[in-house]
């Protein structure tokens, strides 16, 4: 189990939302026409960000910037490799997977900043001034509007719960979840999961009831929940389904918890162009980013009059050490090994 | 030149000196106090996470794995702001599981009981470890696991700094107080100081008057109670001064004078009888000018040793000695037989022996030459008092200059110039500046004068 755990985390480099490519950097763009260089790797797709980044490029104009779009687990492996050998490290680190940022920070690969806009972070958004967390991206269970509509449409995992108990024939083989063994990001949805409720291991076994799906990525959760394949997907991140802009699919802030992830931006200790990348996380932070951000999708605003989510249901998935434990071997394998007896005949191709 | 520091710098300079001290002192040792309470703080949390994860190590399948509580984490993240880590290692150092990527880190050495507190580094930065080992006995496992948990510092520098910050700010407020409380009090101690000074500053040159040191502090009132002594002597020297120069100037005008009307008569007078008349009394007056110089020299001498001389113990029968064998008398009356009456045994007083001298010699002398012989000097104890007394058979002076002795000097303007005066005031300054008398007694066929002075007790 073990060997086969070691081996999910070192082959496949691209356990993320995104379509796995063989590739260690699956996609790169060059913004600005200047002449110092600054490098940035990052998880996030370059047609999304693409926006800010310019926007940053027409504001220093002297640099040249590099925007690589990684897989997050081969960003991970690289990122450490540069921090231990020294290699030819990136300006700033980006990632949607906050963990192994954490691990990053705590193998000290991270040089420290502080100004005014990072101190204004919540506590839960920044880590030893070393870490920061810039987005703000709910976990969210969409629906297919056709299906679901009105009372129908379950507000909130007891309530999908319920409709599931009630009418298992509806939803058999019609619900989808990310693949927690490929995907990283699914991974840490459920291990947030686990830790935040008992109704993890409820939920768990009513989708093993109705032969659940657990597949790999977000376009195509989202394309079957679109052509009606789903009824429902659960815990899907909210920026990809505001990216998909189909009108059929619903979005359910969950109204019993709803997790909030925060990809996270680091400064590598390594990092030659330190203070542009310290500019570039105040810039992301600033006001003008921020909604560029959220026109992206990667803001969304939870304030209570916009969304009806009140503060106290909202789980910012923190910036702690806490974070480690998603990372332990022994803790993945125990929670893998949970997952494969939940859905026994996995339908990950 | 260098200015001398102020009574005010040096006390409060030395306030400061031992404020600072005991700061630092206690500085140092609340830092420790601190480092000690944040030590022993953090490393509860820290054996809190290690024994946690202990607990939760199971064996399954023959294997110890690690279902890793996330409560061991949330109690590390009691210190936020530090870097963390673990690792569970099984027999012979086997990793069971740990942090991603991260080398083990050994205790410095073998031995000692679980839990062991050590200090190592922690990707270059200093941390604190905990290993707790756990021992399995079962069926398909037996054998020790080790969870190594560790720690960087930064919370615990925080928790230190605050400590010492919290502990040392009301100090220094309370020294800051200290040092204020201490000028205010150093001011108002010196304070009657200054006021002497300008006081002293304003005073009349010639005002030797004592200053007043009622409400002055006892150290003040030590001084000032010395230098009013000083400036009494020095008044009294001051009036003596006066005094002298103005009898001498008194006692000498008549007696040149009558020399000058002498010495124009013999210079005028061609006959030689009459001339030779004049010339002898230009004889006489200048003889008795010489002899009240003498006394007027002795009478200052007098008056200044006996403010100044050191008092010594001094038998009066040495003196009436002395006296009887100098034979000064002689010059004044040849042929006078003088009698010398002392006893047996001694007749100490504390003076000074040149003014008893010349108080005798006075005596003697007023008695050669306006008593009648025979003329006799001696001393004798009468209780506590020494008395040295001069006697002859004449009847004495008249009762109006024994009345008005020990006045300056009271000689009228018909009395000779050899007066009985001023030798009777040198007597008359001597017995007052030794505590002692003098008395004038009319005697059975005679007159006695005699200087009374306490008697000093013997050996003292």
């Amino acid at each position: 189990m073990r060997a086969f755990v070691f081996a999910l985390m070192l082959v496949l480099p691209g356990l993320t939302v995104l379509p796995a490519a063989s590739r260690a950097q699956e996609a790169v763009a060059r913004f600005g026409e200047g002449d110092t260089p600054l490098l940035l790797r990052s998880t996030t797709d370059i047609a999304i960000i693409r926006p800010v980044i310019e926007r940053f490029a027409q504001l220093r104009p002297e640099l040249g910037i590099t925007y690589e779009q990684w897989g997050s687990n081969a960003l991970y492996a690289r990122s450490r490799a540069d921090c231990r050998e020294g290699g030819t490290s990136a300006d700033a680190v980006f990632s949607s997977a906050v963990q192994q940022m954490v691990a990053l920070v705590n193998a000290a690969c991270a040089h420290s900043h502080q100004s005014p806009a990072t101190q204004a972070l919540p506590e839960s958004r920044r880590w030893r001034d070393e870490l920061w967390g810039v987005t703000t991206e709910p976990a969210v269970i969409v629906y297919n509007r056709r299906a679901l509509a009105g009372g129908a449409v379950p507000r909130s995992r007891f309530a999908l719960l319920d409709a599931i108990r009630a009418r298992p024939e509806r939803f058999r083989g019609r619900i989808a979840t990310y693949d927690i063994a490929a995907s990283g990001l699914g991974y840490l949805f459920a291990y947030s999961d686990s830790l935040e409720a008992t109704t993890f291991g409820a939920l768990m076994e009513s989708f093993a009831r109705v032969d659940a799906v657990a597949t790999c990525c977000s376009a195509e959760i989202i394309e079957g929940v679109a052509q009606g394949r789903f009824v429902v997907a659960y815990n899907v991140l909210g920026s990809y389904v505001a990216n998909a802009a189909r009108p059929e699919v619903g979005v359910i802030l969950p109204e019993d918890y709803t997790l909030i992830l925060s990809r996270s931006y680091m400064i590598p200790r390594g990092a030659r162009q330190k203070a542009y990348a310290a500019e570039l996380l105040d810039f992301l932070l600033s006001a003008e980013a921020q909604a560029l951000l959220s026109e992206a999708g990667l803001i969304t605003s939870t304030d209570a009059a916009e969304t009806a989510l009140a503060p106290s249901v909202r789980r910012f998935i923190p910036l702690s050490p806490a974070l480690l434990v998603a990372l332990d071997r022994n803790r993945r394998a125990i929670l893998l090994k949970f997952w494969a007896e939940t859905f026994r005949e996995p339908s990950v191709p | 030149m260098v200015r001398p520091r102020s009574l005010t710098g040096r006390v409060l300079g030395a306030v400061l000196a031992i404020l600072l001290l005991g700061g630092l002192l206690v500085a140092g040792s609340t830092w420790w106090n601190g480092r000690q309470a944040a030590r022993q703080a953090y490393d509860r949390i820290l054996l809190g996470a290690a024994s946690d994860i202990a607990e939760s190590i199971r064996i399954q399948n023959g294997a110890p794995l690690v279902d890793l509580p996330v409560s061991a984490f949330e109690l590390l993240a009691q210190a936020p702001q530090d870097r963390v880590h673990y690792t569970v290692t099984g027999p012979g150092g086997s990793l069971i599981t740990g942090l991603d990527g991260a080398g083990p880190v050994a205790p410095p050495s073998r031995g000692g009981a679980s839990p062991r507190f050590f200090d190592a580094r922690m990707d270059g930065e200093a941390a604190r470890f905990v290993r707790v080992t756990r021992r399995f006995v079962e069926r398909d496992f037996s054998g020790p696991v080790d969870v190594t948990v560790g720690q960087t510092l930064r919370a615990r520098q925080a928790m230190t700094a605050e400590l010492m910050l919290d502990a040392l700010l009301p100090m220094a407020v309370a020294g800051l107080a200290l040092m204020v409380i201490a000028w205010i009090v150093i001011r108002s101690a010196l304070h009657p100081l200054k006021a002497l000074s300008r006081d002293l500053a304003r005073r009349d040159p010639n005002d030797l008057t004592p200053i007043a040191t009622d409400r002055l502090p006892r150290e003040l009132q030590l001084m000032l109670g010395a230098m009013n002594r000083f400036m009494g002597r020095l008044d009294g020297q001051v009036e003596t001064m006066r005094n002298l120069i103005s009898d001498t100037a008194h006692q000498l005008r008549t007696p040149v004078a009558a020399i000058r009307v002498q010495a124009e008569i013999a210079a005028t007078e061609a006959e030689g009888a009459t001339r030779g008349r004049a010339l002898d009394r230009l004889l006489g007056r200048t003889r008795s000018l010489g002899q009240l110089l003498d006394q007027l020299l002795s009478r200052a001498l007098v008056i200044h040793r006996t403010d100044s001389a050191q008092r010594v113990a001094v038998d009066l029968r040495e003196v009436a000695l002395e006296i009887v064998e100098r034979d000064d008398h002689a010059l004044i009356a040849p042929g006078v037989e003088i009698r010398l009456l002392i006893g047996e045994e001694p007749v100490i007083v504390r003076a000074d022996a040149f003014s008893l001298g010349e108080a005798a010699r006075n005596l003697l002398g007023n008695a050669i030459r306006h008593g009648l012989p025979p003329v006799s000097i001696g001393t004798e104890r009468r209780g506590d008092r020494a008395i040295l007394w001069v006697q002859d058979a004449g009847p004495g002076p008249a009762p109006a200059v024994t009345a008005r002795l020990g006045e300056r000097f009271n000689r009228n303007a018909g009395s000779r110039e050899s007066s009985a005066g001023l030798g009777l005031s040198i007597v008359r300054s001597v017995a007052a500046a030794f505590d002692g008398a003098v008395e004038m007694t009319p005697l059975e066929g005679g007159f006695r004068a005699a200087l009374v002075l306490p008697l000093a007790e013997e050996g003292k």
